[in-house]
């Protein structure tokens, strides 16, 4: 096993792979900017070096600064977490190249599957539904009315590069879909270095069901069953559940083999997570590949009982995947709350200050994923995520009753946090139903209101 | 004798069986052992952490002048390692050296990549407060500069 890894990303997320890098007996190396200087998850590692000043930028996605510090730490793997440089192919061959292992798939796969209009190529190839949309990225404004008109009205509108639910756009005719690509363009330029756009049919009501594999490098793959994620805001994953409730074997069935065999087409190694929307009609359509760990990993990993962290740590230094289809059990249901630092009262708008007092739930069946501490200040210049709380029980209807109780003991003041709209998500019998679909939480802030 | 060799079998017992503390009483007489933990923190990793400026052993080589509220720090702008020359050759500054913006100070190497830092700041140094070959983070202290005083 590696001696001493160092862990490119900060917060919970660092403080995740920092304490299954302990329990396999690993070195683990942070880093952090100036802003992140009195972050806890920092005196959890075996040692920290400052790479920068506070900007994203010029800290947690500067290559060079992590190579450096990289190079002075002796370290013999990244974890690049996920978000900043996790998806960055440019990265991944950076370390290839400095004799670095990477802790995720290779930089091919993850060039591959980062251009969204390849990876629905892919899918394509291999029989998979996706989307109707246009074939290649958008070429211009003639292109883009034609696939609207070919596809019909109203259509989203991607960038290629992006991902995460991050700059998308809804165009309802021609005028507003040619007013918007401009912008959309501009958007996806700024926010994934690359202004390359496509196009789908917009399809609502739906639900976002996605799917875990895991795969060695030596051919040998899994899945770890489904995650439903359709609890979302603006397109931000707000909480999400493991197994998906109401949907039936069949469908499940389908996106665990049709996962299997996209991952299988593109040799992928390590773990990954392939997205799949899912119509009013129960018909399931590809969307895209993330090529590393997700936030909610830790419903699959309550669910299964499996290390999701550790198997990428044991892939990573060349270890057979020790994992059998056939003995991959599915236990109870787990949910996710995302705890933001945002104000559920003012839009959602992010917020940053000083945690005066936290208190976290705990009790039979509860998790809490969280970097957080009272006294803590929660800088401005990254995501809002405090925490994640995370509950398994053996039916549904426990879990939910639990998420109730752990959310009621969750006390975090001094910052707005997103813990009063989860309570009312899962108090609604819709939710309780599984009556869901990605316009419950706007719905249900509208009906409130 | 007999206290010693109660001690020694105690101190066995400790280590066979990765104990740290020990209390036993016998006969009025209470004897506790603790032991002090400082190997289980030990790491290979020679790094600054967080709230030390340095490390490193022989930096008392360099005595600090005395401190005013007139010094300030040349900080590392980048994480690398510090050279105080370049390679062969004669620092490139020294304890009472005058420097303006545009002088050399070090080298940070990163990846491969000698790096001159520049002070950035007029003064006089005052102490050197890495040392050559050691890794630093950014914004750790490099130099103490005094400002100077008057004209030359």
């Amino acid at each position: 096993m590696f001696s001493r890894i160092l862990v490119a990303n900060r917060g919970e997320i660092a403080l995740r792979i920092i304490r299954a890098c302990k329990e396999l007996g690993i070195e683990t190396v942070a880093i952090c900017s100036k802003a992140d200087e009195n972050a806890l998850y920092l005196q959890y590692a075996d040692a920290h070096v400052c790479i920068g000043p506070a900007e994203a930028s010029e800290s947690y996605l500067n290559i060079p600064s992590i190579i450096s510090a990289a190079e002075i730490t002796d370290i013999e793997a990244i974890h690049p977490g996920y978000g900043f440089l996790a998806e960055d192919s440019h990265f991944a061959e950076v370390c290839e190249s400095s004799n670095i292992v990477f802790i995720g798939p290779s930089s091919e796969v993850m060039k591959k599957m980062g251009d969204k209009t390849k990876a629905r190529d892919i899918a394509i190839e291999n029989k998979i539904p996706v989307i109707p949309g246009s074939d290649s990225a958008i070429e211009n404004q003639q292109h883009a009315i034609k696939v609207a008109h070919e596809i019909g009205y109203p259509v989203l509108i991607k960038a290629s590069f992006g991902g995460g639910g991050r700059g998308m756009r809804v165009a309802h005719n021609d005028i507003s879909l040619v007013n918007s690509l401009a912008i959309a363009q501009r958007e996806a330029k700024a926010a994934f270095k690359n202004a390359s756009i496509y196009i789908e049919k917009y399809i609502e009501p739906s639900r976002h069901i996605e799917v875990q594999i895991i795969a060695d490098k030596y051919g040998n793959m899994v899945h770890l069953g489904e995650r439903d994620c359709t609890i979302q805001r603006r397109h931000q994953k707000l909480l999400e559940e493991a197994p998906s409730p109401n949907i039936t074997s069949q469908l499940r069935d389908e996106i665990c083999k049709a996962s299997l065999k996209i991952a299988k087409a593109v040799n992928y190694t390590n773990v990954g997570t392939v997205e799949f929307l899912v119509d009013g009609e129960g018909k399931h359509y590809f969307i895209e590949m993330n090529t590393r760990l997700q936030v909610e990993h830790p419903v699959t990993e309550m669910i299964t009982g499996i290390d999701l962290v550790k198997e990428q740590l044991k892939i990573a230094h060349g270890e057979r995947l020790n994992l059998r289809q056939k003995k991959i059990k599915s236990e109870g249901s787990a949910i996710e709350c995302r705890i933001n630092a945002e104000d559920p009262n003012n839009g959602f708008r992010p917020y940053a200050g000083k945690i005066t007092m936290c208190s976290v739930p705990g009790g039979r069946g509860v998790r809490v994923d969280s970097h957080i501490y009272s006294g803590y200040e929660v800088p401005p210049y990254y995501d809002s995520l405090l925490g994640k709380l995370i509950v398994h029980q053996k039916t549904r209807e426990d879990s939910i009753a639990c998420m109730k109780r752990a959310l009621s003991e969750y006390r975090i003041e001094g910052v707005g946090t997103t813990i009063p709209i989860h309570m009312s998500i899962i108090a609604d019998p819709r939710f309780v139903n599984g009556d869901i679909n990605t316009n419950f939480v706007e719905n249900l802030i509208n009906e409130k209101e | 004798m007999g206290l010693i060799r109660k001690v020694k079998d105690l101190i066995s017992l400790m280590n066979e069986n990765s104990l740290t503390e020990i209390e036993i009483e016998e006969e009025g007489t209470k004897i506790r052992l603790k032991k002090n933990n400082l190997d289980s923190l030990q790491t290979s990793i020679q790094l600054p952490s967080i709230k030390a400026a340095s490390l490193q052993e022989g930096s008392n080589k360099y005595l600090p002048s005395k401190q005013d509220k007139e010094s300030s720090e040349i900080v590392a702008p980048m994480v690398g390692t510090f050279y105080s020359s370049a390679p062969g050759a004669e620092p490139y500054v020294n304890i009472g050296d005058t420097v303006d913006e545009e002088t050399v100070v070090c080298i940070i190497e990163a990846m491969k990549i000698m790096n001159e830092v520049k002070a950035e700041t007029e003064g006089k140094i005052t102490e050197v407060m890495v040392e050559n070959g050691a890794a630093v983070e950014f914004g750790q202290p490099l130099f103490r500069i005094e400002a100077s005083g008057g004209g030359d």
